[in-house]
């Protein structure tokens, strides 16, 4: 094969399209501190701006609830936010008719690096790690909130107005932010370390989907500070129009992250297709790849749908447009629609790279090949077409064209045959394996697991005469808790274990995290466990009063939640101890991977290769006696003195 | 070549050796646990079998679980049996090198396959044969009971946070508890005055949303007396978790003394009530939540 070495020498280096020269100087880096004010500044504006507009009309002085006012003052904060961070400055130097070049890589950079619109993928992914997770465990608070309040059947602790804030919270923190735990720490740092590339296609973007989730997250937290929100994540139209400008808060949060996976994906595709080295082909492409590649154009295709649905949401709040309502035209089953063609390609897009971390790390600790290489692939991309055909199954009750019904049961269980197949790659990869129970191993085959509760029971689900039973009960929300908790969380706590030796040059402690793994795997299955039979007796979601028979099962599954989040506290105390006081170093490796990520030093180098590496066998080689090395890291460059 | 199946040493015989036991295992553990399913459990499980619906959901979930739990238990007996044999033993040595097994592929694929659209099938049979199987059908049903006799039609209105309930047979009167007659065959007619709703009696087996200014249609056929329970199952604001209310499925003499008898207590009020109709307009600015029949808005 004729390599292009030409490129190599060019290709991602930063810096290389004005020099190192016209870098800008540090001293007056923009960040965080700079980016608050400027959103202060910019939500005042907007706010001010949407009273002076709107403040006088009837509905609005007669209801008291300015929504033009506050969805003004968010995009105003938001381009404030965004100015005051620097992101603005590369476009209006460009309009000067000036060229900036990205600011270089550095070995190591000072503190406030982290807390600034760094264009360096390493950093990126840093600030995601730490951003999701921070956000993860914002979730799990306003969880243990709501099985704090259903200890009793009647004695309330929260109130009921209070209840159903907390409860819509959670729900929409977790499904927006999750969405990018994978892809946006996982995928930003290590794909370009996979592939064999010095760079994501387009830092600036990555840059900004980082972050877009800033702004969202605050948005949708701001909501608790204006009455909350009634409507739950999938914010049902005319409930979502009736409420107050909590609801706001909901729907410009959930648009701004919907900016932040489009970007996200728009990126993580463009470098995927077009960054891989020499020899990297489609057929050697690490699993991991492959699924972020997958959850990319999933994302790509079904999120504007979401903000689409918003965006008419937001007309119908502040302006009075009536489309998803009807006394004038409108109809609530629009939204449904709408929501919920971008609502299951979602929960399949927080699916996948739980798939594609596990599948990744299982032949690292089997000593074996992935078994059905190519299935896996197939399987994600299966997953990833169907899942934009079963989107009605949510609305099996709703009245919503019922001959449509057998065609939505069928897609939405065949679906499960390339769901079957990454269960196939996995036993076969275990096979006469040699397996290591390491830490992120046990997580790995923790993911089975649980993921095969959530699976089988989405059969249930998918059936029509049997949906009628348990639509719209805590089944159903057992269901999608194994199937996001179980499945994507337990593969991210993993995937934390496995690559903090690349991320963060440590090696987190095997007993510590053996004793967080079992706690929380223990913890999970006995919260979540109990809900199938509890929804299955008869008890709706998102209530607070519920029978009385039913008041052990829901003690049993709160205190279980109280261990669970004991789990997780026990893994932020132990994951922030080691990074920042014992910080164990980790060598060169340490798991024996022949994944190209390992290839490289630790910490790594400021531009990953010294050279863009040939790439001359498969990540998965194990046990093959005459697997040659995965790459030439150093390769000769034809023309070149050395 | 798609699939590479260089195998080295004598995966056949290991094959044999592991998947003899794993079968044994797997089948025996299947045997019993569909049957403990089917006989044990399978005559006490929710929600009973007061109405056919909720008979048919028993009958579905049961055979849902005799199918699926065969399947749970082989991953788990495959990956119990292949973590604990074929774990690292200190050695530090690599495992049997393979890749893929175009046989064992295949097979996979063919089974998953026919598993699945077999259950596609059996729920489709399941969801057409019983009238829609107790869920909303939507304004014009497609599929409807067979029997042409009489069918009780009981329409239920859906409003923050309260379900009402209105009888066309009985004058048009609107009751706020709901009684049923065994051993008919009923229509629910669903719809709501505000946001959306939904209409769950969970002994029934019957679950339709209740959206504004749309009827959606349900039916089942009432086998036992008995108290049912009713709640409201989709979000519809703060006090959605308190939106419930509990009815009976009673003889047929009862329920026609207690219909007969509301009709003559509610006239009065029936009077005052708008034309009994499919769905209604909300009207929000009205005093008191009254509303009123979209015609004579």
């Amino acid at each position: 094969m004729a390599i292009d070495m030409s490129q190599s020498t060019g290709v991602g280096r930063s810096g290389d399209a004005g020099g190192a020269s016209a870098a800008p100087s540090s001293r007056y880096r923009l960040n965080f501190i700079t980016g608050t004010i400027a959103a202060a500044i910019g939500y005042l504006f907007g706010h001010w701006l949407g009273n002076a507009i709107a403040g006088h009309y009837p509905s609005i002085v007669n209801s008291g609830s300015n929504d033009p006012a506050m969805l003004l003052g968010f995009i105003f904060g938001t381009v404030g936010w965004f100015a005051g961070l620097g992101a603005l400055n590369y476009p209006i130097a460009k309009l000067w008719g000036r060229e900036v070049p990205l600011a270089e890589k550095k070995d190591k950079y000072p503190f406030m690096e982290y807390f600034s619109y760094s264009t360096d993928h390493k950093v990126v992914g840093k600030q995601y790690l730490v951003g999701m997770l921070f956000y993860f465990f914002i979730g799990g608070l306003l969880a243990l909130a709501i099985r704090t309040e259903l200890l009793s059947p009647t004695y309330h602790i929260w109130g009921p107005a209070t209840y159903i804030e907390v409860v819509g919270e959670h729900g929409t923190m977790m499904m927006m932010m999750m969405t990018s735990i994978v892809m946006g720490p996982f995928g930003n740092f290590l794909i370009p370390l996979m592939i064999g590339s010095k760079k994501m296609a387009f830092p600036r973007l990555e840059a900004a989907s980082f972050w877009f989730t800033i702004p969202a997250f605050f948005a949708l937290l701001s909501a608790l500070w204006e009455g909350g929100f009634q409507t739950g994540w999938t914010g049902y139209a005319p409930l979502s129009i009736q409420g107050g400008v909590g609801q706001d808060g909901y729907l410009y949060g959930f648009a701004m992250m919907g900016f932040s996976m489009i970007l996200a994906s728009i990126n993580m595709v463009a470098t995927i297709i077009n960054y891989r080295a020499p020899g990297m082909r489609w057929s050697r492409m690490p699993v991991f790849a492959w699924g972020m590649i997958t959850t990319a154009f999933t994302m790509l295709l079904s999120v504007p749908v979401l903000i689409d649905g918003l965006y008419v949401l937001g007309l119908d709040r502040a302006v009075q447009t009536s489309m998803l309502y009807g006394e004038h035209g409108g109809s609530p089953f629009l939204w449904e629609n709408l929501f919920w063609f971008f609502g299951h390609p979602e929960v399949y897009l927080l699916a996948l790279p739980g798939f594609a971390l596990t599948t990744e790390i299982l032949p690292v600790f089997c000593r074996k090949p992935i078994f059905a290489y190519k299935t896996s692939a197939a399987g994600m991309i299966g997953v990833a077409v169907l899942s934009f055909f079963v989107w009605q199954h949510h609305l099996f009750n709703s009245g919503i064209n019922p001959d449509m019904r057998p065609l939505f049961m069928l897609s939405t269980e065949l679906i499960s045959i390339p769901t079957g197949f990454l269960y196939l790659v996995g036993m076969g990869t275990i096979w006469r394996a040699r397996v290591r129970f390491t830490v992120p191993m046990l997580f790995m085959l923790a993911v089975f697991f649980n993921f095969l509760w959530g699976g089988i029971t989405g059969v249930y689900n998918s059936d029509v005469p049997v949906d009628a039973l348990i639509h719209g009960s805590f089944f159903v929300m057992a269901h999608f808790h194994f199937t996001i908790m179980g499945q994507l969380m337990f593969a991210v706590m993993g995937a934390v274990y496995y690559y903090t030796p690349l991320l963060f040059g440590i090696k987190l402690s095997e007993k510590l995290g053996k004793i967080h793994f079992w706690s929380m795997f223990i913890a999970f299955n006995s919260t979540f466990i109990p809900l199938f039979i509890v929804g299955f007796l008869g008890q709706p979601r998102r209530v607070f009063e519920y029978a009385t028979r039913l008041q052990g099962l829901n003690q049993w599954v709160t205190i279980s939640s109280y261990v669970l989040g004991l789990s997780l506290a026990f893994f932020v105390v132990t994951f922030v101890w080691q990074l920042v006081v014992s910080r164990p170093a980790s060598p060169k490796n340490p798991w024996e991977s022949r994944g190209m990520e390992w290839q490289v030093n630790i910490p790594i180098p400021a531009e990953n290769f010294e050279r863009i590496p040939v790439v001359l066998s498969g990540p998965y080689e194990y046990g093959n006696p005459n697997a040659g090395p995965i790459a030439d890291l150093d390769p000769v460059v034809v023309g070149s003195e050395s | 070549m798609a699939i590479k199946s260089d195998e080295v040493g004598s995966p056949a015989a290991e094959a044999r050796k592991h998947g003899g036991r794993i079968f044994a295992l797997w089948f025996v553990a299947s045997v019993i646990v569909d049957l403990v399913v089917w006989f044990v459990w399978g005559p006490h499980m929710a929600p009973g079998f007061m109405t056919t619906t909720a008979a048919g959901q028993v009958f579905d979930f049961k055979v849902l679980t005799v199918l699926s739990a065969p399947v749970l238990l082989m991953v788990w007996i495959y990956g119990g049996y292949s973590l604990i044999m074929f774990r690292d033993k200190g050695t530090h040595e690599d495992g049997y090198y393979v890749k893929g097994n175009r046989k064992i592929q295949a097979t996979w694929y063919t089974l998953t396959g026919i598993l699945v659209i077999g259950l596609a099938a059996f729920g489709t049979y399941e969801l057409i044969a019983p009238a829609g199987a107790g869920v909303g059908e939507g304004p014009s049903p497609i599929w409807k009971p067979n029997n042409a006799g009489h069918t009780l039609i009981v329409q239920v209105i859906a409003q923050q946070w309260r379900f009402t309930y209105r009888w066309p047979q009985f004058g048009g009167m609107e009751t706020t508890s709901i009684n049923l007659p065994v051993n008919t065959e009923i229509q629910f007619d669903v719809t709501s005055l505000d946001v959306i709703h939904d209409f769950w009696a969970y002994q029934l087996g019957v679950k339709a949303d209740a959206n504004p200014e749309v009827n959606n249609v349900a039916y089942t056929k009432t086998l036992q007396t008995g108290r049912f329970v009713v709640r409201c199952d989709e979000l519809c604001g703060i006090w959605h978790g308190a939106m419930y209310n509990y009815g009976h499925v009673v003889s047929q003499s009862s329920f026609y003394s207690w219909a007969h008898s509301m009709e003559a207590q509610n006239a009065s009020l029936t009077k005052l009530l708008p034309k009994f109709s499919t769905s209604y307009l909300p009207k929000d600015n009205v005093v008191g939540g009254q509303y009123f029949n979209s015609s004579q808005a």
